[in-house]
């Protein structure tokens, strides 16, 4: 039986942040992850994927990139690299391969039975990440034999996919990405958008990310925000990381010649059905847009910089078909393969502290569960907007370190 | 993006506001209670010509009864060889997408604090008749396209005004019905 005062799950980018936050605070305690550091970004990513937020923004407690392209976007072995040498700076006390089973409160903290032995602690950090789990639709449950089905967990690259027809159902990110390679591979494909986020990559001659953190954007707290319920459901932006900063948008796809259908809404027999409130959907986007845009020309004008950037300008509106497609027939459409990039959701199934949502979601408040001791991090919008971006785990490791230091100070007087 | 969403006291656009976001909270915590069935009775009057009643509906867990039966008739126009009593069930379609709509821009303006001065919607709906009268199997019987334009005089920038109409469809009913499948189960007893 291992002891120790804090139990961290999972050697990502908010894990080694709390462990470089305790260390400072001289916490005694111990990473368990499944695999090596990064494990996440190891395994579960396709082949071509950088992050969405240029090399500047990788910034942990005590060390950043310091690398010749700070406005690059790092690919997957970048990423690993960059947080297996941040493991390294802080010399975080990581146990490799080792699978968290389950944790059980008992009366002076938790118990945590991994496939390695078991930790007993006072306090514990749920750092295992936001995107543990494709989310699939039931539709998903109707699609006919002969039609391979694949997630964004599975998938790698093209060469995966059958020759024939592609639907991608998801329009953030990943499906943004994943139709765009897969079209240049030259199979046609078809992509069911449901409500998205539209920005652009550079504006006014910088990164969209680079405005979003000058104008405080990405520090808006969780407790001022107006509905901090939806403000965790909101999908990722529509970006991608490439040399080139392209824009990633319905247009652009649509250039490519994809074709942009409306969100996946339901199938009877062979048939599936789109919705009919596409307009809609990219109206609410480009509008959406616009007050980001406008959010930051005020900012320039404030700080008067206006002499400095780019011009103000806006973007074409959302172009699409003036009859989208609203049915699909599967047996004679030619669609061999099925992109679900329909969300991810965080696993938290070891967690065995009744801690969750009638929909199976931690409840939490800014990363402080209902359960003395217990903290979870790198959710979206846990603390503030960029809570689940690498640039975000140092302040929310900052503050629930403060939260989890005072807990123990408290017992400490109470016992 | 951090729009001002606070509801300014003079705007009064006639929705209650802080009734609906208690509602919302109180519903949230007993799901069961946001349980609801609406319904309508139709009768055959003559001809193509029927009358619909709408009265009780369930919801908030129990049976909810109204002051008032409304009645409401459908019947089809004299080149399709009827009396033209009333509208059509497509129009009726349409004017449940036109209020529905219309009810969402009210109390969206209200929530976001714009006053309203006027709020004019007309609906029209393209319908290929090859559809219903079997002439053509591969025209389907309902609309073909819908278009609804609005015509918005309020307290309230264009962009604004085109968000509050895009909100509305967002979180309207009627909308989702339309461009959503649904599944309609029809029995005979």
């Amino acid at each position: 039986m291992n002891k120790t005062t804090t139990v961290i799950i999972g050697a990502g980018q908010s894990g080694l942040a709390m462990s470089q936050q305790l260390t400072q605070r001289s916490i005694d305690h111990v990473l368990l992850e499944r695999g090596d550091i990064a494990n996440s970004w190891r395994t579960e990513r396709w082949d071509s994927l950088r992050l969405l937020t240029p090399n500047w923004q990788s910034r942990l407690p005590g060390f950043r990139y310091d690398g010749p392209d700070p406005d690059g976007y790092m690919d997957m072995p970048e990423v690993i690299r960059f947080l297996d040498g941040y493991g390294r700076h802080v010399q975080a006390p990581v146990e490799t391969h080792t699978s968290v089973e389950a944790v059980r409160r008992t009366d002076s903290g938790y118990r945590v039975e991994t496939d390695r032995g078991t930790w007993l602690c006072r306090t514990l950090v749920a750092a295992s990440g936001a995107c543990n789990i494709a989310g699939v639709p039931k539709i998903a449950d109707q699609v006919p034999h002969g039609i391979d089905c694949i997630t964004p967990m599975q998938y790698r690259n093209p060469g995966q996919l059958a020759d024939g027809r592609v639907l991608v159902v998801g329009a953030s990110a990943t499906g943004m990405q994943l139709a765009r390679e897969i079209r240049q591979s030259g199979r046609d494909v078809i992509l069911a958008a449901g409500e998205h986020v539209r920005v652009p990559r550079v504006y006014r001659g910088r990164d969209i990310k680079w405005w979003m953190d000058r104008c405080g954007l990405l520090d808006l707290r969780y407790d001022e925000v107006d509905d901090i319920r939806r403000a965790r459901r909101v999908p990722s932006l529509q970006l991608a990381g490439t040399h080139d900063r392209a824009d990633l948008d319905i247009n652009a796809l649509a250039e490519t010649g994809i074709e942009v259908v409306g969100r996946l809404a339901g199938a009877r027999d062979n048939t599936l059905l789109f919705s009919g409130a596409l307009g809609n959907i990219c109206a609410l986007a480009d509008l959406k847009m616009n007050r980001l845009l406008d959010t930051i020309d005020a900012w320039i004008e404030d700080n008067g910089m206006t002499g400095e950037v780019d011009a103000k300008h806006r973007f074409d509106p959302t172009r699409i078909a003036a009859s989208p497609r609203l049915e699909i027939d599967l047996a004679s459409s030619g669609i061999k393969s099925i992109v679900w990039a329909t969300g991810y959701r965080p696993d938290h199934s070891w967690l065995d502290v009744p801690v969750f949502d009638r929909k199976g979601r931690i409840v939490h408040d800014g990363g402080v569960t209902g359960s003395p001791g217990l903290y979870v991090m790198g959710l979206p919008f846990l603390r503030r907007r960029k809570s689940s971006l690498i640039d975000g785990a140092a302040d929310d490791a900052r503050d629930l370190a403060d939260h989890l230091q005072a807990f123990l100070a408290d017992r400490s007087l109470a016992a | 993006m951090t729009q001002a969403t606070m509801t300014k006291t003079k705007v009064d656009n006639g929705v209650n506001v802080e009734a609906l976001i208690g509602a919302r909270g109180a519903l949230e915590e007993a799901p069961a209670a946001a349980q609801f069935k609406w319904r309508t009775s139709c009768h055959w009057v003559n001809g193509t010509h029927s009358r619909s009643t709408i009265s009780g509906f369930f919801g908030l867990g129990e049976e909810q009864s109204r002051q008032r039966t409304f009645t409401i008739d459908a019947d089809h126009p004299e080149v399709f060889a009827a009396e033209d009593n009333a509208p059509t069930p497509a129009e009726l379609a349409l004017t449940g997408l036109a209020s529905c709509l219309m009810g969402g821009v009210a109390a969206v303006a209200q929530h976001r604090g714009i006053q309203l001065y006027s709020v004019h919607a007309t609906v029209e709906g393209d319908m290929d008749l090859q559809g219903i009268l079997g002439i053509d199997d591969d025209v389907r019987n309902g609309f073909g396209t819908i278009r609804v334009t609005f015509d918005v005089d309020a307290d309230a920038s264009a962009d604004e005004i085109r968000a509050l109409v895009a909100q509305s469809q967002k979180r309207s009913a009627i909308f989702d019905c339309i461009t959503n499948p649904t599944n309609v189960v029809v029995d005979v007893v």
